[in-house]
């Protein structure tokens, strides 16, 4: 009975100290949304859990090896012949289950509670594709590359992919929900952000090439921020073609592949690319104009430059775009030039 | 001209490669069809694989018999001796282990060394050695060729260890059994060879839409993979058979070596569940060779089914992997603490419970994925009663340590680790079960550190525990004890340095199957510690392999009772084990397996104490 005194008090000290240890590290980032909050209460729990659990097992072995070594005099020494007990089985296999039990009701209740719906939520069509994001806000009919949110308002995104299967995240919301393409398997995604900030909406799920890239601003503001915001978007943005060339090439994530910059991406830069010399694929040399820009937006995989993939970039532009917003387009290529 | 086994069949599989891709292109140009590489490359893969079955011998009895001409049994084969045995068509099952575990260990180097070359890339933010499409082919193939090294190890621990266990002369099946170990040889050929084909884009879960995109290197990671399952199946089948039919007298179910019961536990998963892998894999195949479009969703198709067909599999696949692991550490911990397995009826079913809650559960791959919202919660119930058999494995150790007599040679050093490890790989694991705080961690570095913490400590370390434990039974010398620890306290602090780096930034935001992460995320410190990690684990198995090949010459002779354990093939055969295991000898079971501490009793005993090999020698 001894041992077992010794080591209960040895399992208690180190149960506390790992889960104070595992507390003080800062295992998660900060608590952006009350999803976040609701979340972090079952991490808790889970901690508390493996901080026990833990010391439990190792405890026991470690003092069981050290305290009851075998005696130097007697190297051959054998232990005690003890071959179970079936109570002592029944007990832990038992008292786990109800454990196990009363953790998945306190998940479930854990989900229910980030589910909870407000029929007031801001409704965001969120569009991920290969490597963009795209928010829609249809109540305003704005479109955003940005994820502009007003803080203390529940969203519900409904999510749909273009291509492959996305995933939309922001680690400080901790909520996460895989985007499917499929008119029939647009998703659903609710929280309530509570914290103003920038944050950024990573895409969880491995969509090829750019994956690592395939990020995007999160901004979490005021209500009267949000509302400058909406009032901006919707009036007080330049009409010339080249500005709005540049919104749509934006909002449609074709920088995800082409810079603007000069730098290389998994498309041929924007920078000075209208009037530059190209050899394509098919080895013939070409100098960018109008028309060749025109099919390489409508028809892309017709004159891929060398060097760069084929198959990467969509085949509908010609039908999402009208002939005006890709002369829009055009015009901003070539004002790069 | 007398070529080895393999080397015939590698050239019968290259030039069968050959002809499969030329049929096609023949098939295609009769048709008027330019010549197109995907469907060649595929059709060579397949042709290359059956011909190097064909070069290697594994089809000339099977063909024999279906002729009618005569077959020499299985048991009356003279096989080669030497190490030439090992590079041939075997049918003995102790050969045949070997050649598993050679397989195994080629594997896990390649695997790891895929790891060691993304790992350098992501020792610091930026792209500076890699391009996406090779960092996802390294990451993808990292964890394909690993998962086949595991396949191909618990086939080595199986193949050598059970018949010798119970007292069997061989596997009840020689030919299947060689023909499973050979087929994997061409598919591990034909996965590897996704790298010279473009690579593929996936990772190894190659979920579509994006896997019936990109390169078509995938075609032959699926071919690969499909063609291993059939070494898992028809593996699986031998041993459940062997087991269930070939044990000595008096062995009953409850008396044989608990090893074997997390052998025929595995085998029940691999021998049900791996046809899902295979089924899912071949419809992407297919999908892409001929525009069945299951998977796509403009086309009608639905991508949440390959999910629910691929983890139907490859979460119980989590099981295969780690039951033979924890089998070892249950099968030696008695030997080493000098006491009693605690509560062996318990922890054998503990492995039957594992095997069938296992197949209730691979819904928790997919809380985030969109499946129907009513799905969530009870698979989070599932998930978590898993918990509930491995509690009483960890349990049942503790209780066998508890007042043990424990010595500490480097097979026990393995299992102790292997012990602590897989706690934590288990401890790791109810974050993910619950939804909630799954929706946070799924998909990131977490989840990569969780796994291999179930690995490392479900295979790894018991692999290694393994292999310096039965070495005497196959060679007859021990391994260096100097070199061994240095292995154990070389990779264990590293290996816990990478996992504890990976689960924290992967907690703090770090996604899995990135090339690149923002440094603002300040996560470069904590990268460049995990590569470090990777490089000591890395290290120190490179001074495994050392012992390894220099101790079978230059070893400790050790022919004897060297850990002075009670299973039959320690207490009974010489080392290293003869050629027709016990043939000649007849034994008993007298006792319980693990009745150490027990003065005065056996489990096994030869009848009439009679050494009656000599005589039929």
């Amino acid at each position: 009975m001894k041992h077992f005194s010794i080591v209960s008090i040895l399992v208690i000290l180190l149960t506390v100290i790992v889960y104070f240890f595992l507390q003080a590290v800062g295992l998660l980032p900060t608590q952006a949304s009350s999803q976040a909050i609701i979340i972090d209460q079952l991490f808790d729990i889970h901690i508390g859990i493996i901080a026990f659990l833990f010391s439990l097992i190792v405890v026991f072995i470690g003092y069981s090896l050290i305290v009851f070594r075998r005696n130097k005099q007697m190297p051959d020494e054998e232990g005690q012949h003890i071959t179970g007990s079936s109570k002592l089985e029944i007990v832990w296999t038992l008292v786990p289950l109800a454990v196990v039990i009363f953790i998945s009701y306190l998940g479930a209740i854990s989900l229910a509670e980030t589910r909870k719906i407000d029929p007031q939520a801001l409704d965001i069509k969120v569009t991920g594709g290969q490597w963009y994001w795209s928010f829609d806000y249809p109540d305003y009919g704005i479109t955003s590359d940005v994820l502009y949110l007003p803080v203390g308002r529940q969203v519900k995104l409904s999510l749909t992919s273009m291509d492959v299967i996305h995933s939309f995240w922001v680690p400080e919301f901790r909520v996460k929900q895989d985007v499917l393409p499929g008119e029939n398997l647009v998703k659903e995604l609710r929280f309530t952000p509570i914290e103003t900030g920038d944050f950024m909406v990573l895409c969880a799920e491995l969509c090829g090439g750019a994956h690592a890239y395939m990020n995007s601003p999160v901004k979490v503001v005021t209500d009267g921020e949000f509302q400058d915001w909406i009032d901006e978007e919707l009036g007080n943005f330049p009409q010339d073609p080249e500005s709005l060339g540049e919104r749509l090439a934006k909002n449609n994530g074709c920088f995800g592949c082409h810079s603007v910059d000069g730098k290389d991406g998994v498309g041929p830069t924007w920078k000075g690319l209208y009037r530059s010399e190209k050899t394509l694929v098919s080895g013939e040399k070409i100098v960018v104009g109008e028309d060749y820009l025109y099919n390489a937006i409508v028809n892309p995989n017709s004159q891929i430059v060398l060097g760069y993939p084929a198959n990467v970039m969509a085949q509908n532009y010609g039908e999402l775009f009208t002939d005006e917003e890709i002369n829009n387009m055009i015009t901003f290529i070539k004002s790069l030039e | 001209m007398n070529l080895s086994g393999i080397v015939k069949g590698i050239l019968f599989q290259i030039v069968g490669s050959f002809i499969g891709a030329g049929i096609m292109g023949g098939i295609r140009a009769l048709m008027g069809l330019p010549w197109k590489t995907e469907p060649a490359i595929v059709l060579g893969g397949l042709v290359g694989a059956i011909a190097f079955m064909v070069g290697v011998g594994a089809f000339k009895d099977w063909w024999k018999m279906a002729l009618g001409e005569e077959v020499t049994e299985a048991s009356e084969v003279v096989g080669k001796q030497g190490l030439s045995r090992y590079f041939g068509f075997s049918l003995d099952h102790k050969v045949i282990g070997i050649q598993y575990g050679i397989l195994s260990m080629v594997l896990l180097v390649l695997g790891g060394s895929l790891a060691l070359i993304f790992r350098v890339e992501l020792a610091q933010s930026g792209l500076q050695l890699l391009n996406f499409v090779q960092f996802n082919t390294l990451v993808g193939l990292h964890g394909m060729v690993l998962i086949a090294s595991i396949l191909m190890g618990i086939a080595a621990m199986s193949n050598y260890v059970v018949p010798l266990l119970i007292g069997a002369e061989d596997m009840a099946f020689p030919r299947l059994n060689a023909f499973s170990f050979w087929i994997a040889v061409p598919a591990s050929i034909i996965l590897m060879s996704s790298m010279f084909f473009g690579g593929f884009e996936t990772g190894w879960t190659a979920y579509p839409p994006l896997s019936v995109r990109g390169p078509m290197g995938i075609q032959m990671f699926f071919l690969g993979v499909f063609i291993v399952g059939y070494s898992s199946i028809l593996g699986a089948l031998n041993l459940i058979a062997t087991i269930l039919t070939m044990r000595t007298k008096g062995m009953g179910l409850f008396k044989m070596p608990i090893f074997a019961w997390s052998v025929l536990a595995t085998s029940i998963i691999s021998l049900t569940a791996t046809q899902l892998i295979g089924l899912s894999f071949q419809l992407v195949m297919f999908e892409r060779l001929f525009g069945m479009s299951f998977f796509t969703p403009s086309d009608g198709g639905n991508p949440i089914l390959f999910q629910h067909l691929f983890w139907f599999y490859s979460h119980p696949a989590v099981y295969i992997f780690v039951l033979p692991g924890l089998g070892i550490i249950s099968e030696l911990l008695p030997v080493f603490v000098r006491k009693p397995l605690f509560g062996y009826k318990w922890v054998a079913m503990s492995s039957m419970g594992i095997a069938l809650t296992g197949f209730l559960v691979w819904g928790h791959h997919m809380f985030t994925a969109g499946i129907e919202e009513y799905l969530r919660v009870p698979f989070m119930y599932s998930t978590l009663l898993v918990a509930v058999p491995t509690g009483v494995k960890f349990f049942s150790w503790v209780a066998t340590i508890w007042q043990g007599k424990a010595r500490f040679p480097v097979p026990m050093l393995f299992v102790l680790g292997g012990i602590i490890v897989f706690l934590l790989g288990g401890l790791t694991g109810p974050p993910n079960g619950t939804v909630s705080t799954d929706l946070h961690l799924h998909d990131t570095y977490y989840i990569v550190g969780h796994f291999h913490n179930t690995m490392f400590g479900g295979f790894i370390f018991p692999i290694f525990a393994a292999i310096y434990y039965w070495y005497p039974k196959i060679t007859g010398r021990r391994m260096s004890e100097t070199l061994g620890k240095i292995h154990f306290y070389l990779m264990t602090p590293s290996f816990f340095l990478m996992t504890f780096g990976q689960m924290r930034i992967g907690l703090l935001g770090m996604r899995r199957r990135i090339a690149d992460y923002d440094p603002a995320m300040g996560f470069d410190f904590t990268q460049l510690l995990i590569t470090i990690g990777g490089y000591l684990i890395a290290i120190s198995i490179l001074v495994f392999f050392y012992n390894l090949i220099v101790s079978a010459k230059k070893g400790e002779s050790a022919t004897g009772n060297i850990w002075n354990s009670r299973s039959p093939e320690w207490d009974i055969l010489p080392s290293p084990a003869p050629v027709h295991n016990y043939a000649g000898i007849h034994f008993n079971v007298v006792g319980e397996p693990y009745d150490y501490g027990l003065i005065g009793s056996k489990y096994v005993e030869l009848a009439q104490g009679i050494h009656q090999r000599e005589e039929s020698d």
